[in-house]
């Protein structure tokens, strides 16, 4: 018996476990997939918005801002990579200025520091790559830019050092209400928890209907997104959006906090809640756009291209509450954009609805920091060859592109909550994500997995082992 | 009757033009040397190959192999059949024989690489 | 700092071949870094066989051909060290190395030849639409995997692009039990040698559909099929074309780009022709005393080439070392004209080449009954009539010393057209 289940390891799902796991209370976290960070988490924009686009007085502007200023603390606490780049929102055309300064406004009256308009010579000289079409923007130094599979591990891995339990690989089919809570029917075997948290992001609908009447539907928005090699990744040093104009919602261009050059994303509200493919009108709609806003992205330079769903809501905000109809049921639904940002923030948020419910007494012995793995290529020579001293693994460069040693894979595989998975190694250590895109990695990636999970090479997967026929049968 | 034939015996690829009679090449044209012609005959009457594998040893390790001259082109999945059933033993050294007789083609397998110390 | 004559960066064909070259003219301070646990580089998982007609006069597999320089190195006594990653080079020649054994470590050269070889091209770079499954290799990749794991990636499988490493990959997974449905690629004539598609694909029933590509790939998680198009003049898939074949694995053979991060690192000028260092007749880049060869400079197809290449960087490299003033005079720029991508070298030293200039390049398409041409202005230095010349093969063209006195312009490569 838990006291609390948190179905869905995202960037939501995990803030929340690492804040509970601060008081005396049995918690899980549980995914269908073989790690955390496998949805929207790992497929976005990566950026830490500063907090002018949401709604004053919405739940998204209260958390967004609150995110945001929490971020470089938590980052240095956590060890995951953050920087405040600032941003700028660009005006093409001098009849919708207006707009420009409403968002501005709107920036003030939400609290966040330091927004202004610049005119587009001033906007140039921050970033000369931009067009000459740009008219005007507004600068807002407090966006930055994170990497969202270090930030949610972090979360995860401190929360697992602090007594949260995840439970992976474990697909909830269905949920019944008992005396003293709920009883969760999964892939894996019935959970019993007193509280549960819904923060399965696309799927939050489906769950939330498992329990309750209330009226609730996730839209999965597709975003597609390139990804250019970090010989581009100077391209610009700030995040670049576009002000919405009557050609739709504009996409952005950003540096991002390892030194690519991100471009994206599409927005296209679909159906299918599995659909990350991407396609070639939606490359070709990424295209057209960022070079509106940046002249000279060299297209040649492109390493990937993904696509992301966001989980839209049919209230314009963040869904975070609980159930009136389903009492220790907690909504955590309906984290679109900036729900990265928001994460600490709907961290800090769920444990208060909970300790509300349950009145938990604090641990005193909660551990408030983490350390990530080394990042080898960050270090001198002087610091390498002390690590290479304890540890000759780390005198094996294993990803030539990203200088990831075999030291950094195996402790990505071989820490609590370690990798399983291809991917899972990529995003611990970016072993693969360079320019060749695990060509020459990945066989010594796989034998590395294999031989810490005693399994054949053939088995080594390159992401998530969740089966959907599996899970249907169970 | 003529038959077009792509030379293999060089990466240059000639083109090779042969007339055929009674299952006989009589005479190959478009070649630039000897090769090509001995290639275009035994193509026509009994096409031979080289293959290259790998065998392995009792612990899954290819070893790259080949067969040491060329064997009828029909007997290729016989004889990789018969060397992934050979198990290797090492050290292998570059040359070392380890099969005699490939499917009964009277062509030995050889390593191609010294493997293990 | 330990401090060498030469450093070769790389211990594959070229690397190797370099070395011994240079240690032959008295170069004995000198080392290989080769990253991999043997020498041989690539050649280590090409078992298949075709190598070394030009050298040996004989056809040696890869890793036959590979052992035949790793001995001569040995018993030359020729100095190399393993599982060395070289991460840095800076414009005066220190290099920044690891390794286990020594761990992190920078060391100087006088001279240094860079032989780093090619990358493959990578599915994200390629811009097919659809999923991200498992089952998607690089050719490469999956050899590797095949001839030194003993891995087979799956059963049924396509392969796009028909690069060497393509074809002989349909021969490959062909004889390890799987069924390769199609061979698919872009262009309207293949980018592999005309020997493997006869011998990897017509030998087996393998299909080799021109002018297609890959327009979506199925499955989540798993490969499930790919849907292949005809694409027109301007390679756009033509609509109604489509057709779904199911495969569990893909792989690409979309190209090969020389892998040249380092050289950035160090300041050399790269060609967006061959994204390899510009270097003049005697190979060395615009940094002097280091100088490129084999595929780092340009991609090769005949490991014969780059080992011939890799030979001249080396002694050239040893001559810079004992003294011999670098290239001296005014350079001519060599260019590449009508039905020619690139020319390597892309400069020109009339004054100090040796007797003989050597000049690779590529064609742009598919010419015959025409002539290779070299001209200065309007003097002519060179002609060469062929049958047949195709952008699979380099063309390798050497030009006497004496045709090159007194050049006073640009030196221009074409193809000439028979008239129609």
């Amino acid at each position: 018996m838990y006291d609390v289940a948190v179905i869905g390891a995202g960037s939501s799902g995990c803030a929340i476990a690492r804040e509970l796991s601060r008081y005396k209370l049995a918690v899980c976290v549980i995914d269908r997939e073989s790690d955390v960070c496998e949805g929207t988490t790992k497929a976005n924009s990566a950026i830490v918005h500063a907090g002018f686009d949401a709604v004053t007085g919405s739940l998204k502007a209260r958390l967004n801002v609150r995110g945001s200023t929490m971020m470089p603390e938590l980052s240095r606490k956590l060890d995951f990579a953050y920087k405040q780049n600032g941003a700028l929102v660009l005006c093409f055309d001098k009849e919708q200025t207006a707009g420009l300064e409403e968002l501005c406004e709107r920036g003030r009256r939400n609290g966040v520091e330091g927004v202004r308009i610049i005119t587009g010579d001033e906007a140039r000289e921050l970033e000369p790559a931009l067009t000459d079409e740009v008219v005007a923007a507004l600068y807002a130094p407090t966006s930055g830019i994170v990497c969202p599979f270090e930030m949610t591990l972090a979360f995860a891995e401190n929360a697992l050092a602090n007594g949260a339990e995840f439970r992976l690989s474990t697909c909830v089919n269905g949920i019944d209400k008992t005396d003293g809570g709920y009883t969760l029917r999964t892939s894996s075997g019935d959970i019993q928890t007193r509280v549960v948290v819904n923060a399965a992001g696309v799927y939050a609908d489906k769950l939330h209907a498992m329990v309750s009447a209330e009226p609730m539907k996730i839209t999965p928005r597709r975003g597609e997104y390139m990804l250019l090699d970090k010989e581009a990744g100077g391209l610009v040093t700030h995040t670049v959006f576009q002000q919405p104009t009557r050609m739709g919602k504009g996409i952005l261009v950003t540096p991002t906090v390892h030194g690519n050059l991100l471009l994206g994303p599409t927005a296209e509200d679909i159906d299918d809640k599995e659909n990350t493919a991407t396609t070639r009108s939606g490359t070709a709609e990424v295209r057209a756009k960022a070079q509106l806003s940046v002249k000279g992205i060299p297209f040649g330079k492109v390493i990937t291209g993904f696509t992301g769903l966001r989980a839209v809501g049919d209230t314009h905000d963040f869904i975070i509450r609980e159930c009136s109809d389903a009492k220790g049921f907690i909504d955590c639904a309906g984290i679109e954009s900036p729900g990265l940002t928001s994460a600490p923030a709907i961290g800090e948020y769920v444990r208060d609805i909970v300790t509300g419910i349950l009145s938990p007494e604090k641990k005193p012995d909660f551990i408030d920091e983490r350390r990530g793995i080394v990042h080898f290529a960050a270090l001198t020579e002087e610091e390498r060859n002390e690590l290479i001293k304890r540890d000759p693994a780390y005198g094996t460069v294993v990803c030539r592109c990203e200088t990831v040693t075999e030291g950094e894979i195996r402790d990505a595989i071989d820490r609590p909550l370690g990798a399983v998975t291809l991917d899972g190694v990529k995003r611990r250590t970016r072993a693969g994500m360079g320019r060749c895109q695990a060509g020459f990695c990945s066989p010594t990636t796989i034998a590395l997995i294999a031989e810490k999970l005693g399994i054949g090479l053939l088995d080594v997967k390159k992401n998530g082992v969740y089966e959907k026929e599996a899970a249907d049968n169970a | 009757m003529t038959r077009e034939l792509t030379c293999i015996g060089c990466p240059m690829g000639c083109e090779l033009t042969v007339e055929v009679e009674n299952g006989l090449a009589v005479s190959v044209s478009g070649n630039t040397c000897k090769i090509g012609e001995n290639y275009a005959r035994t193509e026509i009457s009994a096409p031979v190959r080289t293959v290259t594998t790998t065998a392995l040893t009792a612990d899954g390790v290819p070893v790259p192999v080949k067969t040491v001259g060329n064997i009828p082109k029909e007997k290729i999945f016989e004889v990789v059949g018969q060397i992934k059933r050979t198990t290797v033993a090492l050290p292998v050294k570059l040359g070392d024989i380890i099969l005699e007789d490939a499917a009964g083609t009277g062509v030995a397998v050889a390593a191609t690489k010294s493997v293990g110390s | 700092m330990r401090e060498f004559d030469l450093v070769i960066i790389g211990g594959g064909p070229a690397g190797m071949a370099a070395a011994i070259a240079a240690k032959k003219q008295g170069i004995d301070d000198l080392v290989i870094f080769e990253r991999g646990d043997e020498l041989g580089g690539i050649l280590n998982q090409c078992i298949h066989n075709g190598f070394g007609l030009h050298t040996f006069k004989e056809e040696l597999t890869g890793p036959e051909y590979a052992e035949r320089y790793s001995d001569q190195v040995k018993e030359l006594g020729i100095p190399y060290e393993l599982g060395t990653m070289v991460l840095d080079m800076t414009e005066d020649k220190q290099i920044s190395i690891i390794s286990r054994s020594r761990g992190a470590e920078t060391v100087k050269a006088k001279a240094v030849v860079l032989a780093m070889g090619c990358r493959e091209r990578p599915r994200g770079a390629l811009g097919i639409a659809g999923f991200r499954p498992q089952g998607v290799y690089t050719a490469g990749t999956a050899q590797k995997l095949v001839n030194c794991e003993g891995v087979i990636p799956g059963k049924e499988v396509v392969i796009l692009g028909s690069g060497d490493i393509g074809l002989i990959m349909a021969r490959r997974m062909t004889l390890e039990g799987a069924k390769v449905r199609a061979v698919v690629e872009l262009m309207p004539y293949s980018s592999g040698l005309k020997r493997n598609i006869v011998q990897c694909l017509d030998d087996y029933g393998i299909p080799l559909m021109l002018s297609h590509t890959v327009i979506d790939i199925k499955g989540k998680r798993r490969l499930e099929g790919v849907w292949v198009a005809a694409v027109d003049e301007k390679n756009t898939p033509i609509k109604g074309t489509e057709e779904y074949f199911p495969c569990d694995t893909l792989l690409l053979s979309c190209g090969l780009i020389p892998e040249n991060e380092l050289s950035k690192s160090a300041g050399i000028e790269l060609s967006p022709l061959t994204s390899g260092p510009t270097v003049d007749e005697s190979l060395e880049t615009n940094i002097e005393g280091v100088f490129a060869c084999g595929n780092v400079l340009h991609v090769h197809d005949l490991v014969d080439f780059v080992s011939e290449e890799a030979v001249r960087a080396g002694e050239n490299a040893a001559e810079y070392i004992k003294g011999k003033p670098s290239s001296t005079g005014v350079p001519v720029a060599v260019k590449p004209a009508d039905g020619v991508r690139y020319t390597v070298p892309s400069r020109l030293y009339a004054e100090s080449a040796a007797d003989s200039v050597h000049i690779r390049f590529r064609v742009t398409g598919v010419f015959k009954n025409s002539a290779i041409v070299v001209s200065c202005g309007e003097r002519e230095l060179f002609r060469k009539r062929g049958r047949i010349f195709v952008p699979s093969e380099m063309q390798d063209i050497i030009i006497k010393k004496d045709k090159l006195s007194e050049l006073d312009g640009d030196i221009e490569v074409r193809i000439e057209e028979a008239a129609k």
